[in-house]
């Protein structure tokens, strides 16, 4: 068979839980993990004689996220129904936008790994040396239940979700690589985080993905296309990614099974995503046209946006990730990579600069955010911000190891001490009197002994010890040119465990180097 | 039996216990029985209530405007204290978790709901014929049918049951029973009074209004009706104004509007001649008449058989059986829908579904619903013109009287054509009122019917409480429940 050169085309649907106080039609908490049918209501169980009111919070939030994604927002949506029958949507239709979205015709530009533009559309490079997808458009609609199919016989249905916020982002077929798709999803979770319109857990279902794959095949100087498979049930970044390259294959050995294998000649069709086995799943084919018998919903105004109020939603907008991470990697000359970690959670992002104006050294502070905090946080199940350390407390840890008060390994204890319901010196005191210690770091590091020991004789006295506990070492370091120089880093380390990290390095060299330069 | 405001007038006074006046009421309805304006009937409820009234008057506390006052309210308002099905079997059993926003606030003005009155089937039907439970009689005449869909209400009215009750109107549904039956019932416009809590048929045209014997009690009901509701985004937010200080104005130099439309072929050689009679009394009491031309009327018909049902196919969706209702076997999802819908609900709700589904269908939508919206726009336009002339617009409301049970029955179109002179309304959102102006060879009730403006109800029941100062047709109670009345 001839040489094929294909290319992967990939558009993607996103449904985004808004995390809003009550539910986008009725007064319900919006709620996790709660008992099944527990945060329910008349009106999103859909009982007879029930109506819906618009949460406008919801509304608004939708319309941040239209100008994040770079979109038109409309002056005038309104509500459709749409209507289908399945027993998790209680009135047997679910409301939903139809022709007038409240953003269309936006752009998002996510940084690719491939290289700005590889991923994307031909067209798709940005100036800022980012790959960008075209967005369709983003509408809000109301979430369905939960059938539960695993509970003994017979299902159940768990209405706890009914009537939570979606917005639903439809992107173009922009996409063209599995990475390009995990860099994009990975991008647009850090915005609605950064947004505070979602928490964006894929796991809770807080962010869905739903790729619409398929493949130009370039075969004899003819292009042919493969039908369209949207892929479900993707829970995770690497699944997207998976799942993408699994079906990129699985496309292209299909067509060359079955040359009829084309795009309106074979349907296209919904495939679920099997984790365990690494494959996509036939699940049904797409009629060309389900009827979902769209009108618009008579219970419900439609929404406006004048300039005033679309103003005071811009005004809302926060600097984007894209936008920060180059901010901090130009200005505090971060790697991408820390700019990113940093970046990644907002609240953490803006403990950041907010440190950095408290007087921060910006190197050290970088360091110790992405080495220290960020392994605080993840050891207490929370983000940096989520420690509940303080912006100026951070600052003055970061400046007190720029100006040798306190060496980076110290830093990383007193770091662990500043937590408030850390112990501050476990080995010393009790709880209950930690509580109402003082917890600045200058404090701590005094508390701890990790102040650094700038005295001579003190620091001597270290060395002294160092050479008596370590007599190969210091005959490798005097006498054996081969091992020398590691012999004296070896000494140096010895050093600064036996001063418990006090030490002055720069001190103990000096003094190491003057004592291996006396005569045994 | 005394009227809404004689009622609550003497309990407040002390005249009457409310006791006395619930025991009364409940004698009536259980006397009349036959006539099935009830699906349900709540007596221990109703005698604690009223029983409640008066201890708190003992206590010398401040009473409700409607203070001890039975009022029956159609079955598809929803009620968390007696059942709520809609006059169908889908719903029999059926309790809703909560009380309709117009029942909340009856019952807080101190009015009692005594029970559940019998309606076509999700207010489908202009003959209270398509009640699963069976159909209303018309009190007036037992072969005849109330009117529909909310001919329980009219006709529990009409036999002086209960002083007031409410129905719901989504294209003549309040006003051609109260026509049929004799008594006053007032579409309020659209928005003005909550739905928050009437079961939906078509939400675009829906609204829940009073039946009462004259204008004054329908007033009284409206000041505790109307106003915005926070559950319901389609009322209007303004205050409503007092509709029982605004009934006493004489209609010296009133407008009205006689649209010629409403005077063609099929209305009866009775129905004209009393709707003519009920006008010259208007003019008598001063009104000035304008011939008017309402040119969109001959297509409102086509046009509301498309968008009522389009909603009703939406909104009916929900009776599926799975979460609440009657529920019926089946080997899969696919077949307990089927089953489920196919033998809890009706063969007019049935049509009515199959007419809305082909009308949104893709394909379809813009020769139907779309074409429906756009005729719409027109008649509203029609009514926006002549209200920009005229203060109110006179017609008949029915072209004939009281049909007989069965006559229509076989024949959806012909049933249909009944609402050709109350559907307008609905379509554009207007106000109307069904007043009593006179009676057929046979002894049956003749309505006027009076449009004003979206939120003109209290013109309308100015109009139609000085036309019944001058006339006594309102007060006619139908032969057979003489006895009963001057017995209680």
């Amino acid at each position: 068979m001839a040489e094929l050169k294909t290319r992967l085309i990939v558009g993607m649907e996103i449904h985004v839980q808004v995390r809003t106080a009550s539910k986008l039609f009725c007064a319900c908490p919006v709620v996790y993990d709660a008992p099944p049918n527990s945060a329910v209501c008349p009106v999103c169980l859909g009982h007879p004689g029930t109506l819906p009111v618009m949460n406008r919070r919801a509304v608004e939030q939708a319309a941040l996220v239209g100008l994040a994604l770079n979109c038109t927002i409309a002056h005038f949506t309104k509500w459709d129904r749409k209507s289908y029958f399945y027993p998790d949507l209680p009135k047997n239709y679910q409301i939903s936008q139809y022709d007038l979205p409240i953003a269309r015709d936006g752009w998002f530009e996510f940084p690719d790994p491939n290289g700005a533009g590889s991923g994307a559309s031909r067209d798709g490079a940005s100036p800022s040396g980012l790959s960008r997808v075209r967005i369709r458009r983003a509408h809000l609609e109301e979430d369905a239940g939960k059938n539960l199919h695993d509970r003994g016989d017979g299902s159940l249905i768990d209405l706890n979700r009914a009537g939570t916020p979606l917005i639903e982002i439809v992107t173009e077929p922009d996409l063209h690589t599995p990475g390009a798709c995990y860099a994009f999803a990975v991008e647009l979770q850090r915005l609605m985080r950064h947004l505070g319109v979602s928490d964006g857990v894929m796991q809770r279902g807080q962010m869905r993905f739903e790729p619409n794959v398929n493949v130009a095949i370039e075969c004899d100087g003819c292009e042919i296309r493969t039908p369209i498979a949207e892929i479900k049930n993707l829970n995770s970044f690497k699944a997207i990614r998976n799942a993408v390259e699994y079906e990129y294959g699985r496309q292209v050995a299909q067509w060359r099974g079955d040359p009829e294998y084309v795009i309106g000649r074979r349907p296209n069709e919904n495939r679920g995503w099997n984790d365990a086995r690494g494959l996509t799943e036939y699940q049904r084919p797409k009629e060309a046209a389900h009827d979902y018998r769209y009108f618009p919903d008579p219970d419900l105004a439609p929404a406006t946006f004048d300039d005033a109020k679309l103003a005071a939603i811009r005004a809302r907008l926060p600097e984007l990730p894209a936008a920060r991470v180059r901010r901090l990697a130009e200005r505090f000359g971060l790697s991408a990579a820390d700019a990113e970690t940093i970046v990644d959670d907002r609240a953490t992002a803006d403990l950041f600069d907010e440190s950095i104006r408290a007087g921060a050294p910006a190197d050290v502070l970088a360091r110790q955010v992405v080495n220290v905090w960020a392994s605080l946080a993840n050891e207490h199940g929370t983000t940096v911000a989520g420690l509940g350390v303080g912006a100026a407390a951070m600052a003055e840890l970061a400046e007190m190891v720029r100006s040798g008060t306190v060496s980076a390994t110290a830093a990383a204890r007193i770091a662990a001490a500043m937590i408030p319901d850390a112990d501050p010196a476990p080995t010393t005191v009790t709880p209950h009197v930690a509580a109402a210690e003082d917890r600045s770091p200058q404090a701590l590091a005094a508390k701890l002994g990790l102040l650094q020991e700038k005295d001579a004789d003190a620091t001597q006295a270290w060395v002294d010890e160092a050479f008596r506990l370590n007599e190969q070492a210091v005959r490798d370091a005097r006498s054996n040119p081969k091992k020398a120089k590691q012999a004296a880093g070896f000494l140096r380390g010895q050093v600064m465990k036996l001063s418990e990290g006090r030490a002055d390095p720069a001190l103990v060299g000096e003094l190491i180097e003057k004592k291996l330069a006396e005569p045994t | 039996m005394l009227t809404v405001f004689e009622t609550a007038e003497g309990v407040r006074r002390g005249r009457v216990p409310a006791e006395d006046v619930m025991h009364d009421c409940l004698k009536r309805i259980s006397a009349a029985a036959e006539i099935r304006a009830f699906l349900h009937v709540d007596a221990e409820r109703s005698l604690a209530a009223a029983r409640r009234i008066d201890e708190a008057r003992s206590r010398g506390e401040a009473l409700g405007p409607l203070c001890g006052v039975p009022i029956a309210v159609k079955d598809n308002l929803c009620t968390s204290f007696a059942p709520t099905t809609c006059g169908s079997a889908m719903l029999a059993g059926f309790s809703s978790l909560y009380d309709a926003e117009v029942v909340r606030r009856l019952e807080r003005a101190g009015a009692i709901v005594v029970g559940k009155t019998n309606l076509d089937e999700f207010a489908m039907g202009s003959s209270t014929e398509n009640s699963a439970f069976g159909p209303t009689r018309n009190p007036w005449d037992p072969k005849r049918v109330p009117g529909g869909s909310s001919g329980g209400s009219a006709a529990a009215v009409a036999a002086r049951l209960v002083p007031a009750a409410l129905g719901s109107d989504t294209g003549g549904s309040i006003r051609q029973p109260a026509a049929l039956c004799g008594v006053t019932g007032l579409k309020p416009g659209y928005g003005r009074v909550s739905r928050f809590g009437l079961v939906a048929f078509g939400s675009s045209l829906d609204q829940v209004g009073p039946i009462a014997t004259d204008a004054r009690d329908a007033a009284l009901l409206m000041n505790i009706l109307a106003g915005p509701d926070a559950r319901d985004s389609t009322t209007a937010p303004d205050a409503p104004p007092d509709y029982a200080a605004a009934i006493d104005a004489p209609i010296d130099g009133l407008s009205v509007g006689l649209p010629h439309e409403y005077f063609g072929e099929g209305l009866s050689a009775e129905v004209r001649a009393a709707v003519h009679g009920a006008i010259d009394v208007l003019r008598t009491l001063g009104a000035r008449t304008k011939d008017i031309t309402l040119p969109h009327t001959e297509y409102a018909a086509a046009c509301y058989y498309l968008v009522a049902p389009a909603e009703a196919s939406s909104n009916l969706a929900r009776f599926d059986g799975l979460r609440y209702g009657r529920r019926a076997g089946g080997a899969d999802l696919i077949e307990v829908y089927k089953a489920s819908r196919g033998q809890g609900l009706g063969a007019e709700v049935k049509r009515r579904i199959m007419i809305g589904t082909h009308a949104l269908s893709s394909g379809y939508y813009d020769a139907y619903y779309d074409k429906a919206s756009r005729v719409r726009t027109l008649i509203r336009g029609d009514f926006e013109r002549a209200f920009s002339e005229v203060d109110v617009i006179a017609g008949p409301v029915t072209p004939t009287t009281a049909f007989c049970l069965g006559e229509k029955a076989s024949d959806p179109l012909a049933m249909y054509l009944s609402d050709v002179y109350t559907i307008p309304a609905n379509l554009a959102g207007i106000c109307g009122i069904s007043v009593p102006c006179g009676f057929d060879a046979r002894g049956l009730p003749i309505g006027l019917q009076l449009m004003g403006p979206v939120f003109g109800e209290a013109r309308l029941l100015q109009t139609a409480h000085q036309f019944q100062l001058a006339t006594d047709y309102h007060r006619g109670v139908p032969p057979a429940f003489l006895a009963t009345e001057a017995a209680a």
